[in-house]
């Protein structure tokens, strides 16, 4: 597949960097430094220029693309970009925005801006946050097959109940499957008698009730509870769409805002959210407010310096659990180990929805889990595919690739994956596989 | 003197207004004709009134008008409808007993016809609907001149303004701004994206409402269930019901008229308090915008528990056997009426009466009393301190309470789900508390006014003279009750209360803005 992504910031970067070992990949970005860097770094070709001209864009040769993605900092960009790239060929385009009404605009008319997909930067991280809150005792959680299956990665803490037992004790849901297991950071595929120890990261795959209550099951002090107090600090686009999603879930959260009228657009356009307009690094505002009483708080101000105060004052006055926005995805890891419970990136989150697009069409759906040593995607089989007609067993006896079905959705409802199912042709089939395999699954769907 | 403004663009305008106010007076015209009264009364008025109207254009025949030439204009508007108004009455009355005539004897006597005069005329266009018109009666005065009476009502309901701007393309390109400063209520709401169209679709609702309102009056006389209620009494009341205005050619008010008609009445002056936005709404089939309006709910709920209230006081025997309005003690489908009646009339500044409220036990007075500080709605025919404004100032109290607790909090306050501009609530809150001040030192000098001339009020009497005339509401309590009348003051407590009807009319601010910026032309 030729692929032309245009804008090699970090979003960009992470997608070719996904992308370079099997497909054909030309990187444009305005700035000759720094395409000149990532040619040295990257399997890619690059190009130095304006992405939105004719001119660039035929020299990264779009009018042969299978995809354009047009990812720069700037929407407007990215949407002549993808404009641009439709008049000179026929590839998909995938255009990222930060502005959610570029994205409203977009869903009314799919093809407005001449963009295929849209993926929204803010939009996407606040949905995330949203469901890591939904689902407390998850570290991430991704909706499949249009939300009838859900998958979510746990750590089993200190006192879990689960910790100690085996997979099959642990795994007592009829529709839930254990997919996978990580343990000092190395992936396992879990069998009946595997033993899950304090520490582990445990991958399931099910129905969201089964997974809610798994999630009930691992960490029973955290269950999610509509009177639970949330706090969202920093107004910021994805706070502000953080709340704004808590809403539609009927949780009043609170929000902190500095500026005095970025809150009050914010309190006029949050109804059930209490608009405080106060700098959150003040302790004694937070403890007149009694923030330390939040069962949640996120941290969604525009540095990450910030976040990192406000998560770590926050821990400190007794917050039950940190979720902070972290802009660059160097610093991810040093949030959670100084002990933020959750630290998402947006530049991660944004390059995995555009990953999954890659994937052809059999991939409909896509997320990375460990620093990209294994991904969950959701495959919609064709018929006279690689895998119809033969039982699951049969297929994993066959393959060398490390694969786990974890659950099957067949005319919109649910199947749970046996040994003895057989997949039919238009099934949708969510799996876990190592990162290395995942060219031969897809090759085989 | 430029008082900051340029006053003959303004008055210019003035003329074009005066010039159309003329061909008005053709209704009491054909029914002077109808009735083979004397018809050079208005034939005369209609005269007169054109050549001031042609004069006055000529001041600036090509007016342009800036936003305090606006307000200037409007404020003078409404003034000089009033003043054209009194022409008939003085003309008619001239050379009778009439307390509105023109009477040459004395100075004293000349200038208590022409206040008085002024005062009818005043009380008319601006729908409030309290009277110096010693006897209400046709017998007393022309048919015709009690049609003008009416009509005054009907052309200020939905505002003269208005009016213009439906009308006259002259007006209609200063149109926003002159609307802004008429409609009753906090701001505008353009339906269309032309002023005159709204304009127009406002008054044809009205119109349209008048003549269902009429059809139906004038049904029940033929099906014989209102023996009193003939063409001329039904277009007599169609004239005053949907302004909001309280004008009656009878004696009796609506008490000369049977159960059944009380009961018709009392959903057409309903109606009148209503945003008649909201039923362009409703005939756009968008019946929802209506019940979701926060202002339209409050307004049903207080008419509601107002009036349960009041008819639970009635049916315990507050209101003695009086001649009017009948037994209610006891009674639940007359407590039921007298009640939904009152209140129906009072809570939105009508004034019309079933009953002679005057003399009920005080603690029923009060509730009317109560109910007469509410208002109508905003963009309403009605008067008072507006529905909308209360719920506004409501909502900022429960928010100053609640910061004072939560300093940080920032909390916008909505109406229908939309939120309110922070300066339209510091309108809102400086309009309401001026018109209590206005209201309460009206109160103190029309009483003590009164004693100067050797009458002495009652308190509720003093309290209802400053509010029933700043509300536009009409009748009070006492003396002034809804078969009283305000004849007895002295000219300076009258002009007092022309004036309180005029601001509270356009909602004072225009008027003391008007002002305000001829005294301080910095």
């Amino acid at each position: 597949m030729h692929v032309v992504i245009i804008g090699a910031g970090e979003v960009g970067t992470s997608i070719a960097a996904s992308l370079a070992s099997d497909h054909e990949v030309v990187v444009v970005d305005v700035d000759p430094d720094r395409a000149e860097q990532l040619k040295y770094e990257l399997d890619v070709l690059t190009i130095a220029g304006d992405g939105t001209t004719s001119e660039i864009q035929t020299a990264a040769d779009v009018g042969r693309a299978d995809m354009v993605i047009a990812c720069t900092d700037n929407d407007q960009t990215n949407l002549v970009a993808c404009g641009t790239a439709k008049t000179l060929g026929e590839g998909f385009t995938i255009a990222r925005v930060k502005s959610t009404d570029f994205l409203r605009t977009w869903e009314g008319n799919e093809g407005a801006f001449g963009v295929d997909f849209m993926v929204c930067t803010d939009l996407l991280t606040a949905e995330n946050i949203v469901r890591v809150i939904g689902l407390p005792a998850a570290i991430d959680v991704d909706p499949f097959a249009s939300g009838l299956v859900q998958m979510a990665e746990f750590e089993i803490a200190e006192g879990s109940p689960v910790a100690g037992q085996t997979v099959s004790e642990a795994d007592r849901f009829e529709s839930l499957t254990f997919v996978g297991l990580f343990r000092d950071g190395e992936m396992t595929i879990p069998r009946g008698d595997t033993g899950i120890a304090v520490g582990d990261r445990a991958v399931v795959i099910g129905s969201p009730e089964s997974v809610q209550s798994f999630a009930t099951d691992v960490a029973p002090e955290t269950t999610p509870d509509r009177a639970d107090e949330i706090v969202v600090v920093g107004g910021s686009e994805i706070g502000y769409q953080t709340a704004r999603l808590l809403e539609e879930r009927d949780f009043k959260p609170r929000l902190i805002e500095r500026d005095a009228d970025r809150a009050r657009w914010l309190a006029e356009n949050l109804p059930k959210t209490v608009v405080m307009e106060h700098d959150a690094t003040d302790t004694e505002f937070l403890s007149r407010e009694h923030v330390d009483d939040a069962d949640i708080l996120v941290t969604a101000l525009r540095s990450d310096e910030k976040n990192l105060l406000v998560s770590v004052l926050a821990k400190r006055l007794g917050v039950d659990r940190v979720i902070a926005v972290v802009d660059s995805p160097d610093y991810v890891t040093v949030f959670e180990e100084i002990g933020i419970d959750i630290a998402i990136n947006p530049r991660t989150v944004t390059a995995e929805e555009i990953t999954r697009f890659t994937y052809e069409s059999v991939a409909e759906n896509i997320a990375v889990l460990e620093n990209d040593q294994a991904e969950v995607l959701e495959l919609e089989l064709t018929e006279g595919c690689g895998l119809t007609g033969r039982p699951i067993s049969e297929i994993v006896a066959e393959s060398d690739a490390r694969f786990v079905i974890g659950a099957i959705t067949r005319n919109h409802k649910l199947v749970t994956p046996r040994g003895d199912t057989v997949l039919q042709a238009g099934d949708h089939v969510i799996l876990l596989a190592e990162s290395d395999a995942i060219g031969k699954i897809t090759s085989m769907a | 003197m430029s008082w900051g403004v340029n006053w003959k663009a303004s008055v210019g305008l003035l003329g074009v207004g005066i010039k159309y106010l003329a061909v008005t007076m053709l209704v009491p015209l054909v029914v002077a004709l109808a009735y083979g009264e004397d018809i050079w009364v208005f034939l005369v008025s209609m005269a007169l009134v054109a050549a001031v109207g042609f004069a006055v254009e000529r001041v600036d025949p090509d007016p342009d008008l800036g936003p305090r030439e606006a307000l200037l204009f409007v404020s003078l508007a409404w003034l000089a409808a009033a003043v054209i108004g009194t022409v008939p009455y003085l003309l008619a009355g001239y050379g009778t007993a009439s307390t509105v005539g023109l009477h040459t004897g004395s100075f004293g006597a000349l200038a208590g016809g022409i206040v008085n005069a002024l005062f009818e005329s005043m009380s008319g266009f601006t729908t409030t609907g309290a009277t110096v018109l010693g006897e209400i009666s046709t017998d007393r005065h022309s048919h015709a001149l009690m049609m003008w009476r009416q009509l005054t009502q009907w052309l200020g309901g939905m505002g003269i303004i208005v009016l213009m701007i439906a009308i006259l393309p002259e007006v209609a390109v200063n149109g926003a701004q002159l609307m802004e400063s008429e409609a009753p209520g906090p701001e505008l709401q353009k339906l269309t994206p032309k002023i005159a169209e709204t304009a127009r679709a406002l008054w044809l609702i009205y119109f349209g409402f008048t003549v269902l309102y009429i059809a139906i009056l004038y049904g029940l006389h033929l099906v014989g269930m209102a023996p009193n209620m003939d063409l001329f009494n039904a277009v007599a009341h169609g004239f005053t019901t949907l302004p909001t205005g309280g004008f009656s050619p009878e004696a009796d008010s609506i008490a000369a008229f049977s159960a059944a008609v009380q009961w018709v009445v009392i959903p057409f002056m309903v109606v009148a308090g209503v945003n008649f936005a909201l039923f362009w709404h409703v005939l756009r089939g968008e019946a929802e915008v209506m019940l979701k309006n926060a202002e339209f709910r409050a307004y049903a709920g207080a008419l509601a528990v107002v009036t349960a209230l009041l008819a639970v006081v009635l049916f315990r025997g507050a209101a003695p056997a009086i001649e009017l309005g009948g037994a209610t003690q006891g009674v639940a489908e007359n407590s039921l009426r007298q009640a939904a009646f009152q209140i129906g009339s009072l809570l939105n500044s009508t004034g019309y009466a079933t009953a002679d409220f005057a003399q009920w036990d005080t603690h029923a007075q009060v509730i009317l009393l109560f109910a007469m500080f509410i208002g109508g709605s905003a963009g309403s025919t009605g008067g008072g301190v507006k529905i909308v404004r209360w719920l506004i100032v409501g909502k900022a109290i429960r928010r100053e309470l609640f910061t004072s607790a939560h300093p940080d909090v920032v909390q916008p306050i909505r109406l229908s789900g939309s939120v309110v501009d922070e300066d339209a609530i510091r309108g809102i809150m400086a309009f309401t508390l001026l018109y209590v001040v206005l209201f309460a030192l009206s109160a103190v000098f029309i009483s003590l006014d009164t004693a100067r001339i050797g009458e002495q009020l009652t308190v509720l009497e003093a309290i209802s003279a400053s509010l029933a005339t700043i509300g536009n509401i009409g009748p009070g309590f006492g003396r002034l009750g809804p078969f009283g009348n305000y004849e007895f003051f002295s000219n300076a407590s009258k002009l007092l209360m022309i004036f309180l009807m005029w601001v509270g009319r356009l909602e004072i601010v225009p008027v003391l803005a008007v002002f305000i910026s001829a005294i301080d032309t910095r």
